[in-house]
């Protein structure tokens, strides 16, 4: 028999298809989510600021996941809270270790002998763990209003931590902005307080006028920042929209 | 029968002759490779080596590095749209400007090892590769403690005996003052060994020895001493930080080997002051590659057809350049109006006057006139000469009832109402708002521009020479450490003839005195050499000047000279405009405008994280004794 091109195709056809073997792993299915929290309240932070680790002990070489280096892969990125204090995380079943590293955050990681302690979480299907932790402050009951351009912030502080750790306030803030995305590096307009305005905790006021917003939009979003001595990542109040 | 016999014993003389020892056939020397012990048999060959050691050698900001390593903190803006992300990130991130170079701390350790062993090497050559090759160790291991902190101290050539246990070769980190009394010892142990000439530059020498000690401990010292602003910027091992007891000490071994270079007994550096205009000659400091100039102490020498770089290509003003390529560095008003007037006081550049109505200027450059002539040697000036004609930085024209009439490309054409038809609106180098390549903030650089014929065309490259340690700089250290000391008489008598170089010569009494004074100095005279990250760093100043903080007019032109407390996290510009009113006695002069580029969306944030830069995740997993970078 003469072999002709249709006999090449089909041959050809059928190793092809002979080849088509599902050779993947399947994607990692379990979710493990939550938020920081102190007595269940979310703790509020900057996007992008306050980073957390995760480690999966047991094999390979020590690190966090989405460490670029370990991995070699290069699109994993840092993990970080949320601003409103969450986190989420899609996983494989199996042991895995938490941890925030000291100097992050505006609160206390509770902590043993002197040393950071890690939450220790067995992942079977999806997950819920909120991160206990205890902050320096607690913005207490904001409110917004507005008159005109300009919005006003009340609000109270209460101090958390009292024991040696104790720290001062450097500023308060009353930030807005255009997106949700509200904090110190994403602003429109900010108003600064310094320590020495601030005599009564339970009743301080912040006022800021916002500039005129191009493309037009009729609100804003507020938020209000606390700025601890010696600590780098402030803590706020939940994001507000505010209609001008 | 015969024919098979004939085979045979063909075949058992091939056999028998191919009966060779391994070893005969197979250790094959190769011809076109040679061993460790003939390549030091010979001193000219042993120069070709540890040339290759002096090219690898790591700096912060260099020509090999681009010129974005220079643009970055808010003292120029990167007009190039790429390159954008300078001013447009929230933060830098702590991996930012990490160093982590062992292979090449092994190969200077092996060249100490075969250099010490080489027997027909005379012995004065030995002495001096050797001193130059603890020279550069030392300077990388500077280099690194300056990015890093302490790091181990890696001294000899490690060997992996294939065991599968590698942990006797893993070492912790050395302290931090460990690392600069390293640097430190080393320096004093060579600086004898190496020539004290200034005929090749490029090569180690007894001046560089000092001025590296003079800058170490100088680091050490400010570390030890302003590391108290930030306790947090620590680690309990004192991998970072410098006990505060060990300041003065440091501060001490600064100005005495400062002050051997400037008794002249490591040869006889001076300030430059061959041209008779005061900015030509700033300029010319890092121009001029002959004899005269006797200021470079250690550089990076580029030659034409041999080595040469594009700095020149990238940066050069744009209009009728060669290649019509350049502009790419742009200084910001933010260093710019901190050059100091001549009487010694600090200005904003006087764009209004007291009633907020805008000043005339006759000649374009006027505005300027009066100041610190680095400024004109520091930045290429609207108006004055570039590297073959003037430069053409303007941005429109400003009609009388506050128009204004420009355009969206270098050099375009359009009209002015009720006025002239068609001429050109806006300059050939700019600036236009988002137009890449022009001098958008209206200033282009000019210190370390080649104005020779041919070097800033892509094909001949540029000559000019990186230099990594100059006489300034190290009067500006004498002056620093003699000012901690409590001595400011003796700082200021290093200062004034740093000061009096660049045209202030009302000197400085020993009462004015001040650390804004050290650090603004040290601004102004080393812009753009590489030094503001880690002055700011070491005097714990860079989370408090790159706040994250946006700037507002009034904080760019308020308490210009207050450099410990004012922030700059954005490059601001300044605009020329020309006015037009026919009617006016003012017609055709010009006017000057501040304004925020939109390019510039973020604020520079340091974070307390950034003071030492990232120890990758792999490197510590591969040697669990390296503890992690605190705040990070």
């Amino acid at each position: 028999m003469k072999i002709k091109l249709h006999h090449i195709i089909i041959v050809a056809l059928i190793i092809t298809l002979a080849a088509c073997k599902k050779d993947n792993y399947d994607a990692p299915s379990s979710m493990l989510s939550g938020k920081i929290v102190y007595k269940g309240e979310a703790i509020q932070v900057e996007y992008n600021q306050v980073p957390y680790e995760v480690y999966q002990p047991g094999f390979g070489k020590v690190g966090p996941i989405g460490s670029a280096s370990i991995t070699g892969a290069s699109n994993l990125a840092p993990t970080y809270f949320a601003p409103e204090g969450t986190y989420s995380l899609m996983l494989f079943d199996g042991d895995y270790k938490i941890v925030v590293r000291p100097g992050q955050g505006p609160f206390l990681w509770k902590q043993t002998g002197g040393k950071v302690d890690t939450v220790v979480v067995s992942l079977k299907g999806n997950q819920t763990l909120d991160l206990e932790v205890t902050p320096y402050y607690m913005v207490r009951s904001p409110q917004f209003t507005v008159s005109g351009r300009v919005v006003s912030g009340a609000f109270k502080l209460e101090k958390i931590i009292t024991d040696a750790n104790a720290k001062n306030i450097e500023k308060v803030s009353l930030y807005t902005n255009k997106t949700m995305f509200v904090s110190k590096a994403d602003n429109i307009a900010v108003f600064d307080s310094t320590t020495n305005a601030l005599t009564d905790l339970n009743d301080i006021k912040l006022k800021v006028t916002v500039p005129a917003i191009v493309p037009t939009q009729n609100y804003v979003f507020a938020r209000i920042g606390v700025k601890i001595v010696g600590v780098e990542d402030m803590i706020f109040s939940p994001v507000v929209k505010v209609t001008l | 029968m015969k024919k098979i016999l004939l085979i045979a014993t063909a075949a058992l003389v091939l056999g028998l002759g191919s009966c060779k020892k391994d070893k005969e056939f197979l250790d094959v020397q190769p011809t076109a490779l040679l061993s460790n012990s003939q390549a030091f048999t010979d001193s000219a060959q042993v120069a070709s080596i540890i040339v290759d050691l002096y090219v690898r050698q790591v700096d912060f900001t260099s020509f090999r590095n681009t010129w974005t390593s220079m643009a970055d903190f808010s003292e120029s803006f990167p007009s190039e749209n790429a390159q954008a992300t300078i001013v447009q990130r929230t933060e830098w991130a702590t991996s930012s400007w990490s160093t982590w170079d062992y292979a090449y701390i092994r190969d200077l350790n092996l060249f100490l090892e075969r250099v010490a062993a080489a027997t027909t090497i005379s012995e004065v050559a030995k002495s001096r590769f050797t001193a130059e090759a603890r020279f550069l160790r030392a300077n990388y291991y500077f280099e690194m403690v300056k990015r890093m902190g302490g790091v181990p101290l890696i001294l000899k050539s490690l060997l992996y005996d294939f065991s599968g246990d590698p942990t006797y070769l893993q070492q912790a980190r050395a302290k931090e003052s460990e690392m600069y009394d390293f640097v430190i010892s080393e320096a004093e142990a060579i600086k004898g060994l190496l020539p004290a000439n200034l005929v090749d530059r490029s090569r180690a020498s007894k001046g560089a020895a000092l001025a590296m000690e003079a800058r170490a401990a100088l680091y050490a010292a400010s570390i030890a001493k302003y590391g108290a602003n930030t306790p947090s910027v620590a680690l309990p091992g004192g991998e970072v930080g410098i006990p505060a007891s060990l300041s003065q000490k440091y501060y001490q071994t600064a100005l005495k080997a400062a002050q051997e270079i400037i008794s002249g007994s490591a040869g006889g550096y001076a300030l430059y002051k061959g041209k008779p205009d005061l900015s030509d000659n700033f300029a010319s400091v890092f121009l001029e590659k002959s004899a005269v100039n006797s200021e470079p102490i250690f550089i990076e020498d580029y030659k034409i057809r041999f080595r040469t770089h594009g700095f020149t290509t990238n940066n050069q003003p744009r209009y009728g350049a060669e290649e019509e390529e350049g502009g790419r560095m742009n200084p910001s008003l933010n260093l710019v109006q901190s050059f100091e007037k001549l009487d010694n006081t600090f200005a904003p550049m006087a764009t209004n006057d007291l009633s907020g109505n805008p000043i005339f200027y006759t000649n374009q450059q006027d505005i300027f006139a009066g100041r610190d002539a680095r400024l004109g040697g520091t930045v290429l000036l609207p108006g004055t000469f570039g590297r073959n004609r003037n430069v053409d930085i303007w941005a429109g024209y400003q009609l009388a009832n506050g128009s204004i009439v420009t355009s969206d490309d270098r050099g375009k054409n359009g009209n002015i109402p009720g006025g002239p038809q068609g001429i050109q609106v806006v300059g050939f180098d700019g600036p236009v708002n988002g137009k890449e390549f022009t001098a958008q903030t209206g200033f282009y650089l000019r210190k370390f521009i080649d104005p020779a014929p041919g070097g800033g065309s892509r094909g001949t490259g540029s000559e000019v020479p990186w230099i990594r340690y100059r006489y300034a700089e190290v009067l500006l250290n004498a002056a620093e450490a003699a000012f901690e000391l409590g001595q400011p008489d003796v700082a200021a008598g290093y200062m004034n003839q740093v000061r009096a170089r660049a045209g202030l010569i009302v000197p400085l009494t020993a009462g004015q005195i001040t650390f804004d004074r050290i650090i603004h100095e040290r601004r102004v005279e080393l812009a753009f050499e590489g030094h503001i990250l880690f002055d700011m760093k070491r005097w714990r100043l860079a989370h408090v000047i790159w706040d994250g903080t946006k700037m507002t007019v009034a904080d760019l032109l308020s308490n210009i000279g207050k450099e410990s407390t004012k922030r700059s996290t954005q490059p601001y510009s300044l605009w020329p405009y020309k006015y037009y009113d026919p009617s006016s006695p003012n017609n055709g002069k010009w006017i000057y405008k501040v304004v925020l580029l939109g390019a510039v969306t973020a604020a520079n944030r340091f974070q307390l994280g950034n003071y030492y830069s990232f120890i990758d995740d792999n490197i510590r997993a591969n040697n669990p004794k390296i503890v992690r970078q605190p705040n990070q």
